[in-house]
């Protein structure tokens, strides 16, 4: 029986329980629901409750857990010589299995019988009906496939006999609780109350996941290339990673990454900050609310737009047309036409991830500034100061810790951001200063390294993971400090 | 200010001409810094306009089509010479379809097929869509094969191009995609009628294809969808839970802060680290498959996660506590009055969240990549196990092929991209002012 059958009967069984629960409660008091300690959905929720979730449990361990069991107890009936052999080729060969016990349930059973033990037409056979094989299966691996379905099959047979099981026997014992002092609005709050723990808590399990995912993988590529030639070297080379051929040695720098990533952000801040925080002084200041009230939503627009949009808008707009200015600026100037800044360069990326920002910036500190308290304005306007004196002299140094925090996050979006310096700031690694030229950023890496066919074997893979943690490690810093400083700053007016 | 100084006046000899104390240059600096505002602010909407321009003004011929419209003889000669279509059933897939509709065209324009290098010119105008396009009709109705039938079929991307005025035709012919002679053919249908621009459904409804002419966001449409439901049917309940159980019952301690400043991190992880907790955990450690819309709906529900938290639990503290009070006093237990009475309240704004955190969700690109819905997928995946695409992925692809027309799909996928956006947030304010309640 397919999983989702399952979970339909199950779900039908807990819908039986919920209205015969409620039913047997009002019949034990003769349908006077004032003598029942809960409201009689309540013991409907109770039944359904046993019915539903301990089968659910017991269905999604199993699922878990059996491929593991099936899959070892197969590879401890491996001959001897297969499993002299190493981790990765009895993968294989139990991947070739695994094929074959697919294939084969495709088959009639003559068709079995007929290709019996002949390894070669069997493999023509399941060519045929779309199950093509890495290569001629071994006797031995075709009796593994057929107790690999057997197994598969047994398995399958009493997982779907014990979850329904479960699933009647949870519902009937509760059912048989039943009685009219019985408090079942308590209990089922309870199981509630843990629903509610557990989804909190995922997303602590989210943080436990990118870390220790990152982690073991970054913990492998160490394993390949030594941390300390990662994290100083200064040539990012990783050669071609061809599947098979057992990784070419490379050279995994992180300093020219950081530099371009670091780089394209500082080009990027350069055009947000002004814009940002200008735009954010005069709406919070000087605008009427008329003003206000369209100038902000636009400004939002920018902020919803997704960011492949700008990298088009970067790739196909900016680029060529930064590049085609150049040209005639430099013609004009020295009568050679050529370009100066490229199409793909540190220039573009910067300054359309910095139009990127603008809302970031303008938004954070639009709540900073008019969270600094009216008395402070109030009295700077009274003492003769105009209202730009005012904004200098009194309001930015009250909000000036909140507006580094804003601006702290506001970096580490641009660090994290990725679509923007794919599309726009090039893929050579260089270790260079001129604006103009194109540069690299670890997120461009990242995708580079992981798009295409991959092995999670060779470093050229792996390396993604040790970029990934570093980004990680980076942006998680710059944000918990710009939480602090807001935190801190907040409590002051408070 | 100078009235002040007034009752000082009359003891003091009023001096000629007024003190300077800069007052001009104090006010002319309080213009400038005002100008430094406006600008600033002009700046952003500025870009903001040439951005949606720049899309816009490339995008809008995506949706139409340059189609030919003339009269295809199913000639047997050509699609079936032996006569053997009722033996071999074969024979009608593998037919030479191109050369039906290359005949025909040569017959309305008059060209010799015989002309190696006119055919040549005459064959490039059409699309390779019409092999398919003719065989779906032959092989749906074979009493075609003999008959005369006006069909219309797919210009090439690159008749559709310069149709469309993309290309320039001053340039030498050496130089671009279309000769002279196919450009005199093309304005001669044009007045003739026959060749015309036609509203592109394919556009909607078509797979992956290396032709931008029969490229389409279909497959990526239905990814995305798919995703959505997944991210709408795993990160609302977890998030209101989770919300419910941090605003309404959480006791004060570290493994609540513990939590809070977990979901304010999570919130700023730059995407595609998602995308890498995503490619190690769904798909190499539980074995999910690569380019499956239901890894890309996980991976963006862990995403989406902490934008609807925050949403939710900003949502359940504006309910004001009288209303618990209520409840309770009335003999309601804790459960009951939040899931019977501050829920309910509550939920105009947590959709609203849930629609933005949604919206975004569906313009995230990065995640996906890693993940491998980088892929060409031409058929339409029927469960989010299949192997699909995404509509940001579809706009990252197309943006990195060369082709003019190609362009042209990009801007009107973005198109298409953002009118859902807009769709979506529009329904979000209409949603926010028609239920949302001031205490």
């Amino acid at each position: 029986m397919s999983t989702s059958l399952i979970l339909l009967i199950v779900a039908i069984i807990g819908i039986a329980g919920y209205v015969a629960g409620g039913r047997h409660a009002m019949a034990l008091v003769g349908g006077l629901s004032s003598k029942l300690h809960s409201r009689p959905g309540y013991y409907g929720s109770f039944v359904a409750v046993w019915a539903v979730v301990p089968a659910v449990l017991i269905l999604f361990v199993w699922l878990v857990a059996s491929p593991f069991y099936i899959s070892s107890s197969v590879r401890s009936a491996f001959p001897d010589d297969v499993k002299a052999q190493s981790q990765a080729e009895q993968g294989l060969a139990y991947g070739m299995i695994s094929s074959i016990a697919r294939g084969m349930n495709a088959l009639t059973n003559e068709e079995i019988e007929r290709v019996g033990a002949n390894p070669v037409d069997l493999r023509a056979a399941l060519g045929a009906k779309g199950v093509p094989l890495a290569g001629d299966p071994k006797p031995y691996m075709v009796k593994a496939a057929g107790d690999l379905n057997i197994m598969t099959d047994i398995s399958r047979i009493t997982m779907t006999i014990v979850v329904l099981v479960a699933a009647v026997a949870g519902g009937f014992l509760a059912y048989r609780q039943i009685e009219p002092r019985f408090r079942a609005r308590n209990r089922v709050e309870k199981v509630i109350l843990v629903s509610l723990v557990v989804a909190s808590s995922i997303a602590i399990l989210t943080t436990v996941g990118i870390v220790l995912s990152m982690l073991t993988e970054a913990t492998h590529f160490f394993t390949h290339v030594p941390a300390w030639e990662f994290f100083f070297g200064t040539v990012w080379d990783p050669r071609f990673a061809a599947a098979g051929s057992g990784g070419s040695e490379g050279q995994f720098g992180l300093i020219p990454l950081l530099l371009g990533t670091l780089y394209i952000g500082f080009v990027a801040m350069l055009f947000a900050v002004p814009i940002g925080l200008f735009s954010a002084i005069y709406m919070a200041e000087y605008a009427s609310p008329k003003v206000r009230s369209i100038a902000k939503p636009l400004l939002e627009v920018l902020a919803g737009i997704p960011t492949i949009v700008y990298g088009f808008f970067a790739l196909t707009t900016v680029g060529p047309f930064l590049r085609d200015l150049s040209s005639q600026l430099n013609g004009l100037v020295t009568g050679d036409y050529s370009n100066f800044i490229q199409a793909q360069s540190v220039l573009t990326a910067g300054f359309v991830m910095g139009i990127m920002l603008i809302p970031y910036v303008s938004s954070l500190s639009d709540d900073i500034i008019t969270a600094v308290p009216r008395a402070l304005r109030d009295g700077s306007l009274g003492l003769g100061a105009t209202r730009s004196e005012t904004i200098k002299k009194v309001v930015l140094p009250a909000a000036l810790p909140g507006i580094v925090g804003a601006l702290l996050m506001t970096a580490s979006r641009a660090v994290g951001e990725t679509m923007i310096v794919v599309l726009a700031a090039g893929v050579a690694a260089r270790m260079q200063l001129n604006p103009f030229e194109p540069m690299t950023t670890v997120t461009v890496k990242i995708v580079n390294q992981l798009t295409g066919d991959l092995e999670f074997t060779s470093p050229q893979t792996l390396v993604a993971f040790a970029l990934g943690i570093t980004l990680f490690v980076i942006t998680l810093c710059l944000n918990i400090y710009a939480l602090y400083i807001v935190r801190k700053y907040r409590e002051q007016y408070e | 200010m100078t009235d002040l100084t007034s009752p000082i006046a009359g003891i003091s000899k009023p001096k000629a001409g007024r003190r300077d104390i800069g007052i001009k240059g104090r006010y002319a600096a309080e213009r400038r810094f005002r100008a430094y505002g406006i600008a600033a602010l002009s700046f952003g909407i500025i870009f903001l306009m040439m951005l949606l321009w720049s899309v816009f003004s490339k995008g809008y011929t995506a949706f139409q089509q340059t189609m030919i419209t003339i009269p295809v003889e199913f000639s047997q000669q050509v699609i079936d010479p032996q006569n053997e279509r009722t033996t071999n059933p074969q024979k009608l897939m593998t037919a030479n379809y191109p050369i039906v509709a290359r005949n025909a065209l040569a017959k309305v324009l008059g060209a010799d097929v015989n002309d190696r290098v006119a055919a040549r010119s005459v064959g490039q105008m059409l699309s390779d869509g019409v092999r398919a396009q003719l065989r779906d009709m032959v092989v749906a109705n074979p009493a075609l094969i003999g008959t005369t039938q006006t069909v219309s079929l797919l210009a090439s991307g690159d008749i559709d191009s310069a149709f469309k005025g993309q290309i320039d035709l001053k340039v030498s012919q050496e130089n671009r995609k279309v000769n002279d002679q196919q450009v005199k053919w093309m304005n001669q249908m044009a007045e003739a009628g026959t060749l015309g621009k036609h509203f592109n459904g394919g556009i909607f409804v078509n797979g992956a294809s290396s032709r931008p002419e029969a490229a389409g966001v279909g497959v990526a449409l239905i990814g995305s969808f798919y995703m959505m439901l997944i991210v709408l049917a795993l990160a609302l309940p977890i998030g209101v839970a989770a919300s419910i159980y941090l605003e309404e019952f959480a006791p004060k301690n570290k493994f609540t802060d513990l939590i809070e400043v977990n979901i304010n991190n999570l919130a700023a992880v730059p995407s595609i680290v998602y995308g890498l907790l995503g490619l190690a955990v769904f798909v190499n450690f539980m074995g999910l498959p690569r380019s499956a819309s239901m890894v890309g709906g996980f991976v963006l529900t862990l995403m989406t996660l902490p934008t609807i938290i925050i949403a939710t639990r900003a949502a359940l503290k504006a309910v004001p506590p009288s209303i618990r009070a209520a409840a309770l006093g009335l003999g309601a237990s804790k459960m009951q009055t939040i899931f019977h009475h501050v829920l309910p309240l509550a939920m105009p704004g947590i959709l609203t969240g849930t629609i933005i955190g949604l919206a975004h969700a569906l313009g995230e690109t990065a995640p996906l990549l890693l993940i491998g819905m980088v892929a060409f997928v031409a058929n339409y995946p029927t469960t989010p196990l299949d192997p699909s695409t995404a509509l940001p992925v579809q706009i990252y692809m197309w943006a990195n092929e060369a082709e003019r027309a190609f362009v042209e799909r990009t801007s009107g996928a973005i198109i298409i991209l953002l009118l859902f956006l807009i769709l979506m947030n529009v329904g979000a304010i209409l949603l926010r002012r028609r239920f949302e309640r001031r205490w």
